[in-house]
Parts: C-alpha cells; structure tokens; sequence
C-alpha cells in the first residue's frame, strides 16, 4: 500500500466525506457562492452569514469526492468565528499547504491533513474548490458593500 | 498474422491464439510505453478512448519526417516541397481506402473529430438551416458533437432536439422515428459512445433520417479504433474521427463527407491554401478537400497519421474485434462480482470501453487509488454531461480497452478496486 496514499486519505478526510459538517443550506446567510469543477462536475454551494467583520455561521451542500467533500467541511468549521481578515489569512496558508507542502504558522492543525495532496497536483483543485467558493462569496460581499 | 509460436506462455489467459487469432505480445512490443513503471508499478494503460498510445512506426515517421523531409506542402517548386505534398496526399489516399470512402477528395484533413465537427455544423449546417428546422442529437453525445450544434442553431435559429437514452445503454429509436420530421435537417449521431461504449446502429438511423431528407453526421472518434469502418456500406453523410485515438498522433483527424455536399458547401475558414483567386475584396475558392484546409496543415502530424493508418491497416481487424470484444466481455463479468459496482448501460453492444459507479466511492477517489496502483482509468464526466444526468451520476469510472490490453490488467483492474474499496471504505 502506498504511503502516499495512505498520506492522502487520512482518517479524518474520510469521515469527513462519510459525514459532512454542517452540510445544510443556511437560511439567514447573507453571502453565497457556487463552487464548480467544470472539469470533473464537482459541485458545491456555501453560504457564509457575515456579522460586521466576522464570519458567525458557515454551511454547504454539494457532491464531489472525498477530498473536495472533506475539504469544505472542515472550511466550515475553521472559518465560524473568524474575522474576514483571517478567514483571507486562512485561505492563503491552506492554499501554500497543499501546493507547496508548508503554510508556514496560523492554520489549525487539523488542516494538516490536506498536505497528502501535494502529492496528487491533479487533485489540488478538489481540496481549494469550496475555499475559492467561500473567497468569492466574501469579494460579492466586499463589492457591495463598496457600492 | 504472426505464428503461435511468437506467443509467450502464460501471456494472455483468454488461451493460445490459434492462428488467425490476436498476437497480444508482439503488438505490445511495437508500443514503448508500455514498458515503463508508474508509481513503481508496470502501467496498467486503460484510459484508450481519451488517447491511444503510439506504437514506434509512428514516431519514428514523424522523427525522420523533421530529420530528412520537412517542408512546407502544395507551395514550392523544391525537391523537399514536392516530397513533402506527395508524402501528404499518399496520406489522404491510405485515409480513403481505411474509411472505404469513395475518393480521396472526400476526405479532409482537420485538427481532430472536434473541429471536423465543428466544420460542419458551421459550414453545412450555416447555409442549410433556417429559423424552425431541427437538429437531432443524442443524449450520449460528447459535447463535441452537441455544443457546435449548439452554436450554429443559435446563430440561424434552429432548434435541437435529442434522441432519449434507454436504460439499455441504447438509443430509443422508437422515439427517434418519432422526433423526425420534415424540419429536421441534420442528425448528428456518435456511432460509439465515449462513456457507454454502446454502438449505435448507423445504417438504420440513416436510412430512417433520409427518408426525411436529413443528413447524417457520425461522430466516429471511438468507432474508428474499434470497428471497421467501410463508408461504401455505411450510408452516412459526414463521418468524423481523430488520429490520436486510431494510434496516430494529436492534432490530426479526418473529415469524409459526401462529394456532392462538401462541394456545395461554403469555406468555414480562409487563408492560403484553400482559394483558386484572390483579389481585395473577394476570392473564389478551391474545390474540396483543399476549400477547407486553409493554412499550413500539421504536415508531420499527417506523416504521423500515416504510419498509423498503415500500421494498423496490417492488422487482421476481425481478429482484434474478436479479441477486443472478448476484453470487455470479460472486463464486465469481472467487474459484476466487485461488490456495490454498477456498469452504466449495461445492455448494449459495445465497442472496448466501459463506465462504472462504485456505491459510496466517488470516481475521482477510486481514480487515484488506482493511479497508485499503475493503473491509468479516467475519472469523471467524459465531456458528455447529459448522459451522466440522464443515468443520475454526476461522474463515473471508465476503463477503455485497446489493441495491446490484456486479460491479466483487467485483473489488475479488479484487484484495484478493491484496493479502493478497503482504502476508501
């Protein structure tokens, strides 16, 4: 058995992917985006309820694989509570972890279990799909508010 | 056919090819790469219908092409020129007599089935449809027979219609005959699925779509590898295929269209090459198949196409579908024992590729499992999202079976699976 591929499919992704955290629509958001993989069909839909600056509930629902799956929830669960700024702060660091392999200081350590996928290149688009998500339905926010 | 002789034991579990049977073992011998690992493994290559890999004829064609011939073609007076052209047209020529089309003017040269696809719809299709008529499809259809109709119904105002998918895997041709009408102008059918492998009765759906006076457009890019395909007995209009999947190179594929049309139809694109005058503000334009190869053509991708077309043109083609055709029958058997493993349109004839849905294991997941494994699968939704929502899947797991497959890597196959199954639970 590979260790890659042991590295990849930790444990927790997989019960992640089994059973998904806060996999509902969110009713009172007030942010939302799609997040789409038109190359493989991956879908996702989150819905982040902004209060001022922070970030008080995060939710989604969708199909994909146990990566993208896994990915999301624990986004959810990362960013509720977050300010935005840290949230962006979050995206960046989550982002070097499963591209270059490091993220350097500030991801919750559960995220470490995405690093198995530098790895698989191909696969990198699974774990970042609901984190772009999320980061384009804070810029809608940021972009209206501007107005 | 080579001798029994030449075959390794233990090569192939299907038994000792009698003579007149496929020599799995030299053909693999032709194909370099199959010799390497991946991921420490030997490769298990199944994902034929997204590319076939090259055997060394080919590339050694397009390697002394650059070394000893290159040059532009139907442009100099120069020796390199004129052997170039020759070297070109022989191609064309060898491409009439694999279709078994009519002539070798029939035949163009295009990038590949896509943008042979693309050619008709924009250049056929652009002078034939008005407001109101019809384009019939497929609900198996990759997008490349489905989103070039797309735009040119959009630009002249027709309308498009498809022809349902059965459980079956097959076509519903009872609601086919239902949905011709006097309107429809064009049925743009795939002959073999790229998903289901299901093959699509083309005589039939031809004869039916001329009595309404539609042409018939044949998406020929999974066909073309697995079938033989003899135009002279298949009574299509357009017929379309790539070279990269007929173990020829990228960036080359065949257009055969009916003389009669393609010389009714308009250029789709302009350029050198393709005219007989040119003045500022207008030109008039070669005859076919010159009309719609405007620009230098991918000269060594031709060459390459050739020592393709003649390697396998060598081959006994009953032979390799008889063998192809016991792979996947033997690929569908195995893959029924892997629990929770539903194969997609089960019940059609096909040609060597399949679809699986592992319950529970998205395909992507499985893929790379596999891919550890050495094991090359495609993952996903093959360009052809109608057929996925019509089957409720959002992706599935295809493994597609060429000349050089053996029993022995569908049991890696199997094997894999369940590897699957344990990592992924």
């Amino acid at each position: 058995m590979s260790s890659e591929l042991d590295e990849l499919y930790q444990s927790v992704i997989l019960d992640h992917n089994r059973a998904p955290r806060n996999f509902h629509a969110l009713e009172d958001a007030t942010a939302h985006a799609e997040g789409r993989n038109p190359l493989c069909g991956d879908m996702y839909d989150i819905w982040l309820k902004l209060e001022g600056d922070r970030v008080s509930d995060a939710a989604f629902l969708g199909q994909g694989c146990a990566i993208s799956k896994a990915s999301a929830s624990m986004m959810t669960q990362v960013i509720k509570g977050k300010t935005i700024a840290e949230v962006e702060g979050l995206f960046e660091r989550f982002h070097a972890l499963v591209t270059v392999g490091s993220s350097g200081s500030g991801l919750p350590a559960k995220l470490e279990v995405f690093k198995g996928v530098r790895a698989f290149p191909i696969r990198v688009k699974c774990a970042t799909l609901s984190w772009h998500a999320m980061k384009q339905a804070l810029d809608t926010v940021g972009r209206s508010a501007a107005r | 056919m080579t001798p029994l002789a030449t075959v390794p034991p233990g090569e192939s579990r299907i038994g000792r090819p009698p003579p007149g049977a496929w020599n799995v073992a030299r053909i693999r011998a032709d194909f370099p790469i199959l010799a390497r690992e991946v991921r420490g493994r030997p490769l298990v290559y199944l994902d034929n219908a997204a590319t076939a890999q090259k055997p060394k004829p080919v590339i050694e064609a397009m390697e002394r092409y650059y070394e000893t011939g290159n040059a532009n073609v139907h442009r100099g007076v120069h020796a390199l020129s004129q052997e170039a052209t020759l070297a070109y047209e022989r191609v064309r020529e060898l491409a009439a007599g694999f279709l078994g089309a009519a002539g070798s003017s029939e035949i163009v040269f295009t990038a590949g089935t896509t943008a042979a696809l693309n050619l008709v719809a924009q250049s056929y299709g652009g002078s034939v449809l008005r407001p109101g008529d019809e384009i019939l499809v497929t609900e198996m259809e990759h997008h490349s027979n489905l989103v070039p109709w797309q735009l040119i119904a959009e630009r002249t105002g027709a309308a498009i219609k498809a022809i349902p998918v059965m459980e079956s895997g097959g076509l519903d041709l009872a609601a086919f005959e239902r949905l011709l009408v006097p309107r429809t102008r064009i049925v743009a059918v795939t002959h073999a699925s790229n998903v289901l492998g299901a093959i699509n009765p083309i005589n039939a759906i031809s004869s039916m779509a001329h009595e309404v006076g539609a042409v018939v457009v044949v998406d020929g890019a999974q066909s073309a590898p697995h079938l033989r395909i003899d135009l002279s007995a298949i009574d299509c209009d357009f017929f379309a295929c790539s070279g990269h999947k007929l173990y020829g190179p990228t960036g080359i594929g065949l257009l055969y269209g009916k003389r009669e049309l393609l010389e009714a139809m308009p250029p789709w694109q302009g350029g050198g090459g393709m005219i007989r005058e040119v003045q500022i503000e207008r030109s008039s334009f070669a005859p076919p198949p010159e009309r719609f190869e405007a620009g230098t053509p991918p000269i060594a991708e031709v060459v390459g196409l050739g020592a393709a077309l003649d390697y396998v043109m060598a081959w006994d083609w009953e032979a390799l579908v008889a063998y192809e055709q016991d792979l996947v029958a033997e690929a569908g058997r195995k893959l029924a024992d892997v629990p929770g493993l539903r194969i997609l349109g089960e019940g059609a004839d096909r040609v060597s590729v399949l679809s699986m849905v592992l319950e529970g294991i998205h395909p992507h997941d499985a893929g790379t499992v596999l891919d550890t494994l050495g094991i090359a699968v495609r993952a996903g939704h093959h360009c052809a999202q109608p057929l996925m929502r019509r089957f409720g899947v959002a992706a599935t797991l295809r493994a597609s079976f060429g000349a050089y497959n053996t029993p022995a890597e569908i049991d890696a196959l199997v094997e894999g699976l369940g590897r699957a199954r344990a990592v992924l639970g």
